[in-house]
């Protein structure tokens, strides 16, 4: 029954500055399926995409062995020659073809240029069979379910003959039903023979599906449990996740909290496209003044959304709740409404939704409130000087100037940026949403530094974080969110990482 | 030795801006040599500034519209369309020109209007709407001025694309004395500001440019400015054109740099997602900009209209592409965020001096059309070139705009759903 399928030895890839991957062993059984497990940033992806040749194999050290042949892919193409197929989490159909055409899209079924069609949907019909869809397979891709999406995903994947099927993350944007469809389909296919490697955090899935576990920390890998040995537990996994060494060091703080700032009660939000899914479901939860609270989930969490969606609305729709200030109720419907009732919100994909890359520090930092530079509509540009070279020397932006454009700062100067740009708003409630995401150890400590003495400033400031050490190591009291809904409120005393995860990966019934 | 050095590298770090500033010169020199002298006579010059008003006044709002990250191209129907407004209301009805003006201005914003509630409010893309607005515009036109040439006009209109400053010495002096007078003034005007702006930057500790490179710019500006001074002195003087586009440029570079409204401008054309995180309505934004494209392009249908001394059916056409090319030309980004009115000036003077150049050489509008479709592709291919040399603005923006336009509206609404973005365990 053992035979290795997969042999991965000793992968160690890095980015600039960073260590994603460091000597990472992985040992796939032909016709198991194999889950890895790992926190957040853990480098489960970026092994899945060594693996499947995303990153070409002279990017990276260590060895592939796939069905005992070394391999030495150059792309996806190549890694799909031999069997392997990654669906990743983001699905990439084509929303306006037809089920047939995103089935065969690049490999198209045709004679001479020319596409043989009713050979494409009478071959798609007998795929979308395997993996017990009835859909029409002229139907357009936008028509169907998510769910259904990634179903055809994996009809795809059989079209290429796969032998090993790597989904990331597949039941992350899936309700519980089309999950348990999802998982019984990995489970037949394994019956087939197909081998499958499944990337989850969802420990139930988990338990229900795989026959081994590998675990991933801090771009390691850490152990592999299996089924027949009787290891696969769900407090075995907990602590593979998190059991990382505490060295990190945080900042010395005595907390001085105050009078409640913000609270939000009953918070509803529905995905933005798929109505019946609740993103956020009634979720209810205030912050102090002087006290740093932390929001922690797993992905696909709602923490987020959440965070968006009280910053005006920013995310979702037919959103539902009450948000109050200093007990009176706040209208946040828009993102200058939130921000003149002093609450800002440091976004956690900078790059894309927090800088004009293309622009100054200085004008980075005054674009939430250029009004409190100008004069009747005209901006004091001495003044605008004058307050990103406060920030400058107070928040340690390493930069020849403030004239320096941000896109060509490190990710911890441009962080730096952010946060200057937010506390020039003087905001009274800070949501900072993974503060700390794609910064070196060092920046980390200053970033914590700065938090902690905008609490001691008596600011109230909520935590967005994947890294439970780090909230663990900065907050007063911990919300955990799992599928929308706050399953646990945790003091700093009584949290620790296995607690946290245990609220965080508790299905609420 | 050292400072040659600095010099040297700090015009490799600006080599568009320098680029172009330098492209116009040869250019320049270039046709002076080919036309015999011709191009840099009195009249010439006259001719040059005044033939291309009306694309800079377009150039000044276009520019701002590509900043934002739009685009407009019914610019040359609107300036036809005011020019046939322009002309019922003078010559059929009568009205003054004092009134006429600023009722033309007015329809101008209200057709910007119109173009930035499709564009801010509803959605659609400006090239779409702009396009419909070229359609529109034009068809407007014709109604208007039922196929027919509406003429003449009453000469304090028609002193509005033709007219000068009037002399002051009465005649009797060789050169212009009130053109000297404002060309001087004007020249010691932006050395003091240029000045003045250095002593500022080195007060907040800002890279300045190395003193070789700034005198040297300045006293080039200064000697530019002086020589067409006395170019126009010694014709007649001042065209009152003129003088309106110098007053857009200043208000306008102004108004983009140092204003509310200019910042945020550059901000939604930089980071659209960032610019509303932080506040910025977007929306409002993006629809003054259009009522002001509007406004503008009115005042280039007025210019146009009184220097013909006729509103014609097909006044304004090509314009767009014009004013366009000369935006793109002058440093502006495909993808928005990046221009400057400066720019789109100097890139308008090259067009034009290509054009009249050109027409003194007796080439003809095919020729024409061939170079300066070769001279916008060189611009532009430059700019992206230069890019993707130097890594600036952290990896080709022009690439980041296209993920935009094609991600799947799914994934762009959720943002937040994608907690594990590409690489991002590997940052």
């Amino acid at each position: 029954m053992n035979v290795p399928i997969l042999q991965m030895r000793g992968i160690t890839k890095t980015f600039p500055g960073v260590k994603a991957l460091q000597d990472v062993t992985l040992d796939v059984n032909r016709g198991e399926v194999h889950a890895i497990c790992g926190e957040n940033g853990a480098g489960k992806s970026t092994l899945m995409k060594v693996l499947s040749g995303v990153y070409a194999h002279n990017t990276f050290d260590g060895d592939i062995l796939f069905e005992n042949e070394p391999c030495e892919f150059s792309s996806i193409t190549d890694s799909e020659k031999r069997g392997i197929v990654i669906i990743h989490q983001e699905l990439a159909l084509s929303p306006y073809l037809s089920i047939a055409e995103n089935i065969y899209l690049g490999n198209e079924l045709a004679k001479n240029g020319w596409v043989d069609w009713r050979k494409t949907n009478l071959e798609a019909a007998k795929l979308l069979a395997r993996v017990g869809l009835s859909e029409n397979p002229v139907t357009p891709i936008q028509h169907i379910s998510v769910g259904k999406q990634q179903l055809v995903e994996i009809a795809k994947a059989l079209s290429k003959e796969v032998k090993l099927l790597i989904l990331d993350e597949p039941t992350a944007a899936l309700n519980d039903e089309d999950s348990d469809h999802l998982l019984d389909l990995i489970l037949h296919l394994k019956g087939q023979g197909v081998t499958s490697i499944i990337i989850s955090h969802k420990l139930n899935e988990i338990r229900k599906v795989a026959d081994a576990v590998t675990i991933i920390r801090d771009g390691k890998s850490i152990e592999t449990l299996r089924l027949d040995q009787g290891q696969i537990t769900q407090e075995r996994i907990i602590r593979g996740m998190v059991g990382r060494d505490l060295e990190s060091l945080y900042p010395d703080r005595t907390p001085n909290i105050g009078e409640e700032v913000l609270r939000i009660e009953d918070w509803t939000v529905q995905h933005p496209q798929d109505h019946s899914r609740m993103v956020v479901n009634n979720a209810s939860l205030n912050v102090r003044r002087g006290e740093v609270v932390g929001l922690a989930g797993l992905m696909g969490a709602g923490r987020t959304e959440l965070a968006m969606s009280v910053f005006g609305r920013t995310y979702g729709r037919a959103v539902s709740g009450k948000v109050y200030k200093y007990g009176q109720e706040i209208n946040t419907s828009t993102v200058s409404d939130a921000i003149d009732h002093g609450i800002a919100y440091a976004t956690e994909d900078r790059k894309h939704y927090g800088l004009n890359l293309i622009e100054d520090i200085k004008r980075n930092i005054s674009m939430a409130a250029l009004s409190k530079l100008a004069k009747r509509g005209w901006v004091d540009g001495n003044k605008e000087t004058t307050v990103a070279n406060h920030y400058r020397k107070s928040m340690n932006i390493k930069a020849p100037s403030v004239a320096a454009i941000t896109g060509k700062l490190s990710g911890g100067n441009q962080q730096k940026v952010v946060l200057s740009k937010w506390m020039f708003s003087d905001p009274d409630v800070l949501i900072l949403d993974e503060p700390t995401r794609g910064i070196d150890v060092g920046a980390k400590f200053e970033i914590y530094t700065i938090i902690a003495e905008l609490a001691a400033a008596g600011k109230a400031v909520i935590v967005i974080s994947s890294e439970l050490p780090e909230l663990l190591g900065i907050c007063d009291r911990i919300y955990t969110l799992s599928a929308g809904h706050i399953t646990g409120e945790v003091p700093i005393a009584e949290a620790t990482q296995e607690t946290l995860m245990h609220f965080m990966t508790k299905e609420k019934e | 030795m050292s400072a040659l050095r600095e010099s040297l590298g700090f015009l490799t770090s600006r080599l568009r801006q320098v680029g172009i500033f330098v492209a116009l010169i040869l250019i320049v020199i270039l046709f002076q040599v080919l036309t015999d002298g011709i191009l840099l006579q009195p009249q010439n010059v006259t001719n040059l500034v005044v033939q291309n008003s009306y694309i800079l006044i377009l150039a000044i709002g276009m520019v701002m519209v590509i900043i934002a990250g739009h685009i407009d191209l019914s610019v040359g129907s609107i300036a036809g369309f005011i020019g046939a407004v322009a002309g019922v209301m003078i010559v059929h009805w009568g009205w003054a020109w004092w009134i006429a003006i600023p009722a033309c201005l007015l329809v101008g914003a209200l057709v910007g209007a119109w173009q930035g509630y499709w564009i801010a409010y509803v959605g659609i893309p400006a090239f779409i709407v702009t396009l419909a607005g070229m359609l529109i515009f034009r068809g407007l036109t014709l109604i208007t001025l039922k196929n027919q040439q509406i003429t003449p006009f009453p000469n304090e209109l028609r002193a509005l694309g033709g007219g000068f400053l009037p002399d002051i010495s009465g005649g009797t002096s060789v050169l212009e004395w009130l053109t000297v007078i404002l060309g001087v003034g004007g020249t010691a005007a932006i050395l003091f500001q240029a000045l003045k702006e250095r002593r500022v930057r080195r007060k907040f500790n800002l890279e300045n440019e190395p003193m070789a490179w700034f005198a040297v710019k300045n006293g080039f500006i200064a000697i530019l400015m002086l020589i067409i001074t006395f170019l126009l002195a010694s014709y007649r003087g001042t065209p009152i054109v003129l003088i309106v586009l110098a007053v857009l440029v200043i208000v306008y570079s102004a108004l983009m740099n140092n204003s509310i409204f200019g910042r945020h401008t550059y901000a939604i054309g930089g980071n659209l997602h960032a610019a509303e995180l932080s506040g910025i309505k977007t929306k409002k934004v993006t629809f003054r900009l259009f009522v002001n494209m509007g406004v503008l392009a009115a005042l280039a249908g007025l210019v146009f209209t009184a220097r013909l001394n006729s509103a014609q059916p097909a006044g304004g056409t090509g314009f767009e592409l014009d004013s366009i090319a000369a935006a793109f030309i002058g440093g502006a980004a495909v993808q928005g965020g990046i221009g400057t009115v400066a720019g789109a000036m100097i890139g308008g003077l090259i067009m034009g001096v290509l054009n009249n150049g050109m027409s003194i050489l007796g080439l003809g509008t095919d020729y024409q059309q061939l170079i300066k479709g070769l001279v916008l592709l060189l611009a532009v291919g430059f700019d992206i070139f230069n890019k993707n040399r130097t890594g600036a603005g952290g990896g080709s923006s022009m690439g980041r705009r296209f993920k935009w336009k094609t991600t799947p509206p799914a994934t762009e609404a959720a943002p937040a759903a994608k907690a594990e973005p590409v690489g991002v365990d590997a940052k």
